[in-house]
C-alpha cells in the first residue's frame, strides 16, 4: 500500500498544475476558437455563423496593416537583434578589458519592461523633444528625423526600440555559446593558417547553430506577442499605421464590442505561434530520442 | 429534523442579511479627475442624506475603456453593480442582453418625459421604458480660439470651412500653430465630425452617419467632406501624434496655437488656467455648424438587482440624478449643460448659455444630432470603423476619393 502511494506521489503532486494548465491554457484556447465561429459582439453568444468572422477580419484594412506590420517587425527585429547580439558577443569574447562592466551595460535594457522602453523612445524620437530637436539645436536647422509621426515609417521605430531592448539578451545567449567552444579547435585552425574571419565563419558559427535556433524561437515569440511596446511607443498610430495583431485583437474584443472578430484574430495569431513552435518541438523531440 | 431546521434558519438568515445593508448603491464610473470627482462626491452626499449608502467603484481611464471591460466581467459573472456609466446605443445593447432594470415608475412620478428633450429621453429608454438617467449634455461642435493670437496674425475667427482655410493660413504665416490638435483616433474623429456637420449639413449627417444610409454615404458630399478634412492636415504641427487633448488646449491657452476643435469639456482647462470667456478665449460653433448641435449625453444605466432593498436604493439614485441641485452642480463642474430643461441659468457662463440656446433652437430645426465620435450615434462596431478610416486618412496623404471609398467599405463591413 505504502509502496503504491510512493509510486503515485509524483503524479498526485503534479495533478493540480496539470489540471490548471489544461483548464487555463487549453480550455481557454478551445473557448476562443469556439467564440471565433459565433456572432458574439459585446458578450459571448453561442450562435454559430461559420467563417463569417474570419471573412470580416480579412476584409478589414486595419487587420491587413497589422499583419503586414507583423512580418516587417518580426523579420527586421530578429535579423537585426541576431546580428547586433552576435557582433557584441564576438567582440566581448576577444578578451576585451572591463568585460564584466560592458556585459552588464548591454544586458541592462533587458531588465526594463517594454512599457518603459516604449515611453523613453517615444520621447527620444519625438521631433519636438528628442533627436531632431537636439541636432537642430546643434546648428543643423534643416535636419529631419520624423519616423515616429510618419505613417510609413512608424513601424520601424518599434523595431528600433525592440532591438535596443533585446540585443543584449541575444548577446548573452551567444556569449554562453562561444564560451562552450573548445579552445583547441580554434588553436588547431590557427595552426592550419586560417584567418580569424575564416575561423569564425567556417568553424565557430556553424557550431552555434543550436544557439541561433533558440534565439530565433525566443525572439519570434516576443515579436508575435508584442503589445505593450506598441501601446507605449506609438499607441498604434499615426492612424493605425503601427498596429500589431495583438493590439488589433485587444481593441476589437474589448473596446469595440466585436468579440467574434477579436477571437478570430487571436486564433490567427495562435496559428502564427504554432507555425514556429511545432517545427521546433518536433526537432527537439527527435533529437531527444537519438 | 433538527438538521433541516438549522439549514432553514441559515437560509433565512442569508436571505434576510442583504436587506439590512440593502440601501446602498454601487456605482461604476470613470470620473476620477478634479471637477468630475467633485461632482460624484456631491451625488454621494445627497444620497447619504436620504439614507442611501454609496459604494464607489471607480475605474480610472478617460474614455472608460477599462471600466467597460470590468463591467462586462462583473455582468457575466452575475454580479453587476447597481449603476454604471453607460451611454448612447450601448444602453440598447445592454438592454437587449437583458441586464438592465426598469425604473419607469420613478420617471413617471417625476415626470421625466416633460423634463427631458425627446432626443435625450429616447436614448435613456429600452423598449419604451426608462433604464438609464442622463446627467448632462455636452456640445461637441465647438471651436475654441485665442483672440490675442488672432489679432497678432491679423486674422478673424472663421464661421465657414472656406473661411477657416484662409484664416488658418494667416495664423500659420504669422508663425503660430493654426489648429491645436492631438493625433489620437478619437480626436481625429471629433474634428472629422465637425467637418461632416459643417460641410454636409445636419440632414446629410443624420442620414449618413446616424442611419448609415448607403446612398448618402456614396454621394459626392462625402468626397467633399474628405477634401475639407484633408486640407486641415497642413494646419497642425508635426508633434501632434499621440498628444492628449488637454495638452492641445493648453497650446491655445498659452498663445502657441490659434484654435482647437473640441467638445465643451475643454472649458474646464481654460477655467483652471484662470482665463475668462469672451476676453481670454472665445467659444464659437465649429465652422458652418452654428445652427447645429452634436450632443454627447453622459448617463447612468441601472442594472437589474435581485433584492428589493437594492432596487429601492437604485430608484433613489435615479431620482437624485434628475434633481435640480445635482444637475446644476455637476454641470458647472463638468462644463456641460443640464439634461433637464427649464432650469435657472444664472450660475452658468456665456458659453453654457450659448450651448443651452443652441440646444433648444436646434431641437426644433432638426439640427440636433448625436455625436458619432463620442459613441452616441451608432454601435461601437460602426463608430470604430469610422474612427479607423478618419484617423488613417488624416495621417496619410490619400486622396479624398480614396478616403470616401474606404469609409463606405468600412461602414458596410461593420454594420
Amino acid at each position: 500500500m505504502f509502496k503504491y502511494l510512493e509510486n503515485q506521489l509524483p503524479k498526485l503532486v503534479m495533478a493540480p498544475t496539470a489540471i490548471a494548465m489544461f483548464v487555463c491554457m487549453y480550455g481557454f484556447i478551445a473557448w476562443t476558437v469556439g467564440l471565433s465561429f459565433t456572432k458574439s459582439r459585446m458578450m459571448p453568444q453561442w450562435d454559430f455563423v461559420g467563417l463569417m468572422q474570419y471573412e470580416k477580419l480579412f476584409a478589414n484594412p486595419r487587420w491587413m496593416v497589422a499583419l503586414d506590420n507583423l512580418w516587417i517587425f518580426t523579420f527586421l527585429f530578429i535579423v537585426i537583434s541576431l546580428f547586433i547580439g552576435l557582433m557584441l558577443a564576438i567582440f566581448l569574447d576577444r578578451n576585451v578589458r572591463a568585460e564584466g562592466a560592458l556585459r552588464t551595460i548591454y544586458l541592462y535594457p533587458m531588465a526594463i519592461s517594454f512599457v518603459v522602453t516604449g515611453t523613453a523612445w517615444k520621447w527620444i524620437l519625438n521631433p519636438g523633444l528628442g533627436i531632431e530637436k537636439l541636432v537642430r539645436d546643434l546648428g543643423f536647422t534643416d535636419f529631419e528625423f520624423r519616423w515616429l509621426v510618419d505613417q510609413d515609417m512608424a513601424i520601424y521605430t518599434i523595431v528600433i526600440a525592440a532591438v535596443w531592448q533585446s540585443s543584449g539578451f541575444v548577446m548573452a545567449m551567444f556569449l554562453a555559446g562561444l564560451r562552450g567552444i573548445d579552445d583547441n579547435l580554434i588553436k588547431a585552425a590557427q595552426i592550419d593558417g586560417a584567418s580569424t574571419t575564416r575561423t569564425y565563419w567556417h568553424i565557430i558559427l556553424p557550431m552555434m547553430k543550436p544557439v541561433f535556433f533558440g534565439a530565433i524561437v525566443v525572439l519570434s515569440h516576443i515579436a508575435i506577442k508584442s503589445f505593450d511596446l506598441v501601446q507605449a511607443l506609438t499607441g498604434g498610430g499615426p492612424g493605425y499605421a503601427s498596429d500589431l495583431p495583438a493590439n488589433f485583437m485587444y481593441t476589437f474584443a474589448f473596446n469595440r464590442a466585436q468579440m467574434g472578430v477579436g477571437a478570430a484574430s487571436a486564433v490567427i495569431m495562435l496559428c502564427g505561434v504554432l507555425a514556429i513552435l511545432v517545427p521546433y518541438l518536433y526537432s527537439e523531440l527527435r533529437s531527444d530520442k537519438q | 429534523m433538527k438538521f433541516k431546521l438549522s439549514v432553514l434558519a441559515a437560509a433565512t438568515a442569508m436571505a434576510i442579511s442583504p436587506v439590512s445593508q440593502a440601501s446602498e448603491v454601487e456605482v461604476l464610473h470613470w470620473w476620477t479627475s478634479g471637477g468630475e470627482a467633485a461632482s460624484v462626491q456631491f451625488l454621494k452626499e445627497k444620497l447619504n442624506n436620504e439614507g442611501v449608502g454609496w459604494s464607489d467603484f471607480a475605474v480610472a481611464g478617460g474614455g472608460g475603456e477599462s471600466a467597460m471591460t470590468v463591467l462586462k466581467s462583473r455582468a457575466i459573472s452575475g454580479n453587476p453593480p447597481t449603476a454604471a456609466q453607460i451611454k448612447g446605443p450601448s444602453i440598447q445593447e445592454w438592454g437587449d442582453l437583458g441586464f438592465l432594470a426598469d425604473i419607469n415608475d420613478v420617471a413617471t412620478n417625476a415626470g421625466w418625459d416633460d423634463l427631458l428633450p425627446g432626443v435625450v429621453s429616447d436614448v435613456m429608454k429600452h423598449e419604451g421604458k426608462y433604464v438609464a438617467a442622463p446627467v448632462n449634455v455636452h456640445r461637441v461642435n465647438w471651436l475654441w480660439a485665442n483672440p490675442e493670437v488672432f489679432s497678432k496674425a491679423g486674422a478673424t475667427i472663421p464661421t465657414t470651412w472656406d473661411d477657416f482655410m484662409v484664416q488658418a493660413q494667416k495664423l500659420k504665416d504669422a508663425g503660430f500653430v493654426a489648429l491645436a490638435h492631438g493625433g489620437q483616433a478619437w480626436q481625429d474623429a471629433t474634428v472629422f465630425e465637425a467637418v461632416v456637420l459643417g460641410v454636409g449639413g445636419a440632414d446629410y449627417y443624420q442620414k449618413a452617419f446616424v442611419e448609415g444610409d448607403m446612398d448618402a454615404l456614396n454621394s459626392a458630399t462625402t468626397v467633399e467632406v474628405f477634401e475639407t478634412f484633408g486640407q486641415l492636415r497642413q494646419f497642425i504641427d508635426a508633434n501632434s501624434p499621440g498628444r492628449d487633448w488637454n495638452v492641445a488646449t493648453s497650446m491655445v491657452i498659452n498663445g502657441e496655437a490659434g484654435m482647437q476643435i473640441m467638445g465643451d469639456w475643454a472649458k474646464g482647462e481654460f477655467k483652471v488656467a484662470g482665463k475668462n470667456s469672451g476676453t481670454d478665449y472665445v467659444c464659437v460653433a465649429a465652422p458652418g455648424t452654428s445652427g447645429s448641435f452634436t450632443f454627447n449625453v453622459d448617463s447612468f444605466a441601472f442594472f437589474s438587482q435581485s433584492d428589493a432593498g437594492k432596487a429601492d436604493a437604485q430608484k433613489a439614485m435615479a431620482d437624485a440624478i434628475l434633481s435640480v441641485e445635482f444637475q446644476e452642480v455637476f454641470n458647472l463642474n463638468k462644463g456641460s449643460i443640464p439634461a433637464r430643461l427649464g432650469m435657472d441659468r444664472a450660475a452658468f457662463d456665456s458659453c453654457a448659455h450659448d450651448s443651452m440656446d443652441a440646444f433648444v433652437a436646434s431641437s426644433q430645426t432638426g439640427g440636433l444630432v448625436p455625436s458619432f465620435a463620442h459613441g452616441m450615434a451608432v454601435s461601437e462596431a460602426v463608430s470604430g470603423a469610422i474612427y479607423d478610416t478618419a484617423t488613417n486618412y488624416f495621417n496619410s496623404s490619400d486622396s479624398a476619393e480614396e478616403g470616401a471609398k474606404q469609409l463606405v467599405a468600412a461602414i458596410a463591413a461593420a454594420q
